[in-house]
């Protein structure tokens, strides 16, 4: 009613006065007219294009944003809490569940952490494997980032897309680990399961089809007029301001800074590939577009390295106090038998000792904080995600642009709450 | 990755001038020479050295690095509960420098009763994690612009990651009613 009144005002202010407003409140004139009156909304939990449970409090002067205030916490789930009460083995279906579009990206950072205070070595098949693997993993969380973002601006087509890319890394995973989604496939030791009969076929096939994929989204939408208008020259943002609040990953790649622990801090022979961190100075959305695509095609480069020069061995390493036997050596061997028993009922211990492994993640910067007071139980897991640092920066971004740029703005973020609330 | 065997490899020191874990870091001999008495104790921990800093010097140390040693990222802050130890928080600082591409952790022990001056002024992006810290610590920080529960709802009674908080539970019973 209230809203009534004032569209007719901005009409008439003289005969506005004869109709009379239930709520009895007066507002003075220019309020009246819609001029200079600021509204508050609330854009989500539950809003498409926040893609899980995010508000932001958005206060409004017509279409204009004047001020932006991120909530998060929605999809706190305490998985930290809940470490601290699972064997060290436990823990790995744990992290699936923190980024649930980078689930062997998660797997392998905390993986990597326990094995830095255990003192183990992982033989090179291993490394190599866990690299294509994450990989492929990060060709589909870009794909399912590409998919939505498109599908924000408007463009339905792309999903369709690049969720038929992404089924077939999903069935790439399923064939590895018998799961779709939370592989649990990396484990602190090594891999969870042999690699299946046939996967060197099944990858290079997957493979083939993402990179012809990649290039199809490109002719889709670069030079797509829409696309490019949407989405270039907004969600600009001072590169000090920035890393000030914690920006990682693409996004920060795509405002100039060369930042990627892929290769400042080489982890599972990621030194031994041949590949480039893709930077842009535009510092806009569409300069983020250009990044990831890029970032994908340097993924596939990756991928396609590791299934020329797999190295041969084993898929696990040798520590008998850590990885579980194998089933017929434990069937047959009284030793591998009770190391099996042993692990299973009480875990293994750890040195007391503590560590900050850092890997990329598709988001940017992900790492694990592990305390380990040497028993088999961690005393504190932190989760460093990218997501949390990135969506600091959200209110600062959408200040000033339009509401209706403010979701490719969002999109380019390419948050993901299970990341954010852990 | 080195292979190191069984045995605890955190080596503890008392700190003299610098403890000898720490006495070849430059940040850490940047710090003492910067700020002497600030580096109370340091571990060598399994990817490196872990200074801890007297909670009064935190903000002032950070700041320092921010400014000299180009330590221009915070990349987190977060807690470990050491209860029943005394004093009972360890509250950890891991700084990130992008140009020499490496990496510091600081840490600050502090008791349950005692507060923290807030990095904020220093690094806008402190801003949310020590917001975390306090939800699910209790650990609180002086001159704070907003320091709210973030993750738990407003309402909420207890800090859950502190160690005396159960794993489970509800808090209101069926039996109740």
């Amino acid at each position: 009613m209230k809203e009534g009144n004032a569209h007719v005002a901005s009409l008439d202010a003289e005969h506005e006065l004869a109709i009379e407003d239930p709520s009895g409140i007066e507002l003075p004139l220019e309020q009246q007219t819609g001029r200079g009156r600021r509204m508050t909304l609330n854009m989500g939990p539950q809003h498409p294009s926040t893609h899980g449970v995010l508000r932001v409090v958005l206060e409004l002067d017509g279409e204009k944003i004047l001020k932006a205030r991120p909530e998060v916490g929605y999809l706190h789930t305490g998985i930290e809490k809940q470490f601290e009460v699972k064997k060290y083995q436990q823990g790995v279906p744990l992290t699936d569940r923190v980024d649930y579009l980078a689930n062997l990206n998660n797997n392998l950072c905390y993986a990597l952490a326990v094995e830095k205070l255990l003192g183990i070595e992982i033989p090179p098949m291993a490394q190599w494997m866990r690299v294509m693997l994450s990989e492929l993993q990060r060709l589909s969380s870009h794909l399912v980032w590409l998919g939505t973002h498109a599908m924000d601006v408007g463009a339905m087509t792309v999903y369709f897309y690049t969720f038929r890319e992404r089924e077939e890394i999903l069935k790439v995973f399923e064939m590895f680990s018998g799961q779709r989604m939370m592989t649990s496939y990396i484990r602190i030791g090594g891999l969870a399961l042999e690699p299946p009969r046939g996967w060197h076929k099944a990858v290079a096939r997957t493979i083939e089809k993402v990179a012809t994929g990649i290039e199809e989204y490109h002719h889709l939408l670069s030079s797509n007029p829409i696309w490019v208008n949407r989405t270039k020259g907004i969600g600009m943002m001072p590169v000090k301001a920035m890393i000030d609040l914690g920006v990682t990953g693409p996004m920060l790649r795509a405002a100039g800074v060369n930042m990627d622990a892929r290769k400042d801090s080489p982890h599972s022979s990621y030194d031994k590939f041949d590949f480039e961190v893709p930077v842009r100075t535009a510092n806009d959305v569409y300069a983020r577009y250009e990044v990831r695509i890029e970032e994908m095609r340097q993924s596939v480069r990756i991928v396609r390295q590791a299934l020329e020069g797999m190295p041969e061995g084993d898929w696990r390493a040798d520590a008998p106090h850590v990885v579980l036997p194998e089933r017929e050596k434990m069937k047959t061997q009284m030793e591998s038998l009770i190391y099996h028993f042993k692990i299973v009922t009480e875990g293994f211990r750890v040195p007391a000792s503590s560590v900050y492994q850092v890997t990329e993640s598709p988001r940017g910067e992900l790492a694990y904080y592990v305390v380990s007071d040497g028993t088999a139980n961690p005393h504190r897991v932190f989760m460093r995600t990218p997501s949390f640092g990135n969506l600091q920066a959200l209110g600062a971004m959408l200040e000033g642009i339009l509401l209706s740029d403010a979701i490719p703005v969002m999109a380019s973020l390419d948050f993901v709450l299970g990341d954010t609330d852990r | 990755m080195s292979s190191a065997g069984w045995e605890s490899r955190e080596t503890k020191q008392r700190a003299s001038v610098l403890p000898e874990a720490v006495a070849q870091d430059p940040a850490a001999i940047t710090i003492e020479q910067q700020i002497p008495e600030a580096i109370v104790d340091a571990v060598a921990a399994a990817d490196g050295p872990v200074l801890f800093i007297s909670a009064s010097q935190i903000v002032n140390v950070c700041r320092m690095l921010k400014e000299t040693s180009r330590f221009e990222r915070l990349s987190a802050v977060t807690a470990v509960d050491w209860w029943p130890r005394e004093p009972r928080f360890e509250v950890v600082y891991l700084l990130h420098s992008v140009v020499h591409k490496d990496r510091l952790r600081l840490s600050v022990r502090i008791d349950e009763d005692e507060e923290l001056d807030s990095l904020c002024g220093v690094w806008r992006g402190a801003n949310w994690y020590e917001r975390e810290v306090f939800d699910l610590f209790g650990v609180r920080f002086r001159n704070h612009p907003n320091l709210e529960r973030i993750m738990m709802p407003v309402d909420w009674e207890g800090h859950p990651l502190r160690k005396d908080y159960p794993i489970h539970g509800h808090r209101y019973s069926y039996r109740e009613e």
